[in-house]
């Protein structure tokens, strides 16, 4: 069964070593990993927890940290009240828990600073994950490539990286941080209020030298679906459009 | 290993144990998930194409392939991602009723379903055929939405739904096990869920 080793990913234990709360419902946890591997930005692992009687749950989360991070792999995990997984991260998980995982996984939803650019990501929520692996591979590997990132989310204290996407922004290497807040004031000049729109994918798109090589779309099946449309609105070439839905 | 602080309070009762494959859990809502954005494909520029190889062996439009019988299918569906939703119900063409139509016998052992985004996967023939797999055209009695597939998809219930290609708009017999895009991007070839064949690798 599931107990068998895989030649490409096999189930290892993982350390948490760090626990650091993000916002109110985002807690990210950092993994020492016991065989390590070297992740391409965008991928995931799958976690899964056994109960004493057998009984396994098991959930996908995309890596948010950089495949520089050197054995060590964060989750950025939010709380889901009907779930049964994320809870237990939240409410259960200390620092020294030991957690089987199996990764990296997934092939599609993935740059490299060698793939080259523009690029333009859109996440909503904790869909802004795996974006910031790119970006932070980006800023690891000192890359020129120029990535305009349009980050959704409904108030400002619930901005996942906020203050790490910030200083990057302030950086004026070639990575642009947009906000878009969906229940409050935008708070900086560059920031917008309202949901998604094939304008403002537009004028976020302007902030690059060109136009995309390719965009990267993550966060719920509704913004998903929101956000994909306004890029092809935008005149973005649905070819060049990768997405990656959570959930219902 | 047993994890630490970990009970399964939240097990589903036992009466339904017995359907939810390894690793999975039961799903109420229906999850959608694809690799790009959804395509909105009219009727009146759908059609469906046979193939053997490079060479078209017949194409239906959606008249003609709304004419052919229709069969109801309620299955449970696993998805990769781990959930599991039961009693899905859909009405299709049995792809039996494809090849009869086109009076042909599966001439190769594999199939390549692709789909009007570009996206394929790889389902071997036995698969299809003896009543396993349809392509469906309605779900709960309506049109399918662009979001599950619409305005047609594969059913193959019995391996995990990436199987289940949205948007089909063919299928291609092939010499040969030719893995389509998740199975080239790290997903299993065969991708059966009661054998938890998740990432390819998987025994």
């Amino acid at each position: 069964m599931s107990e068998a080793a895989t030649a490409q990913s096999p189930w290892q234990t993982a350390k948490i070593i760090r626990i650091e709360k993000r916002t109110p419902r985002v807690t990210s946890f950092v993994f020492k990993l016991s065989r390590p591997f070297v992740h391409q930005a965008g991928q995931h692992v799958d976690v899964r927890l056994t109960a004493p009687d057998g009984y396994q749950a098991r959930r996908s989360y995309s890596i948010a940290s950089a495949p520089e991070s050197g054995g060590t792999i964060e989750l950025a995990i939010e709380r889901l009240e009907d779930g049964e997984v994320s809870p237990f991260f939240h409410e259960v998980a200390v620092v020294g828990d030991e957690i089987e995982l199996r990764g990296p996984l997934g092939g599609h939803f993935v740059w490299s600073d060698s793939d080259g650019g523009p690029l333009i990501l859109v996440g909503g929520g904790s869909g802004v994950v795996p974006l910031m692996a790119m970006v932070r591979h980006r800023t690891a590997r000192k890359s020129s490539v120029s990535v305009a990132l349009v980050f959704s989310a409904r108030i400002w204290d619930e901005v996942i990286f906020r203050d790490e996407l910030i200083k990057l922004d302030d950086r004026r290497d070639g990575f642009d941080l947009v906000l878009t807040l969906t229940r409050e004031a935008a708070r900086r000049p560059e920031d917008y209020s309202r949901r998604i729109d094939a304008q403002m994918m537009m004028q976020s798109m302007a902030r690059l030298p060109e136009p995309p090589r390719l965009a990267f779309v993550c966060g719920s099946n509704a913004f998903v679906s929101a956000a994909a449309q306004a890029l092809i609105d935008a005149d973005v070439p649905p070819g060049l459009i990768r997405t990656e839905r959570y959930g219902v | 290993m047993v994890t630490r602080g970990f009970s399964s309070g939240r097990r589903p009762p036992t009466d339904t144990d017995a359907r939810i494959p390894p690793g999975q859990y039961l799903e109420q809502g229906f999850p959608v998930l694809s690799a790009g954005p959804t395509p909105r494909v009219r009727t009146e520029d759908w059609s469906f194409t046979l193939k053997h190889g490079p060479r078209p062996i017949k194409k239906w439009n959606w008249t003609e392939f709304n004419a052919l019988p229709l069969t109801r299918m309620t299955r449970d569906i696993h998805c990769v991602t781990a959930w599991t939703k039961f009693d899905t119900a859909w009405q299709g063409v049995l792809v039996d009723d494809i090849l009869a139509d086109a009076g042909i016998e599966p001439p190769t052992a594999f199939t390549l379903a692709h789909s009007f985004d570009g996206y394929s996967t790889n389902v071997p023939a036995k698969d299809l055929v003896a009543g396993k797999a349809m392509v469906a055209l309605l779900y709960e009695g309506k049109p399918i939405t662009p979001d599950h597939g619409g305005p047609a998809r594969l059913l193959v219930p019995h391996l995990y739904f990436w199987k289940s290609a949205k948007w089909l708009n063919g299928v291609q017999f092939t010499e040969r096990d030719e893995p389509g895009f998740w199975e080239l991007r790290g997903y299993h070839i065969y991708g059966d869920p009661w054998r938890e064949q998740r990432y390819s690798g998987d025994p």
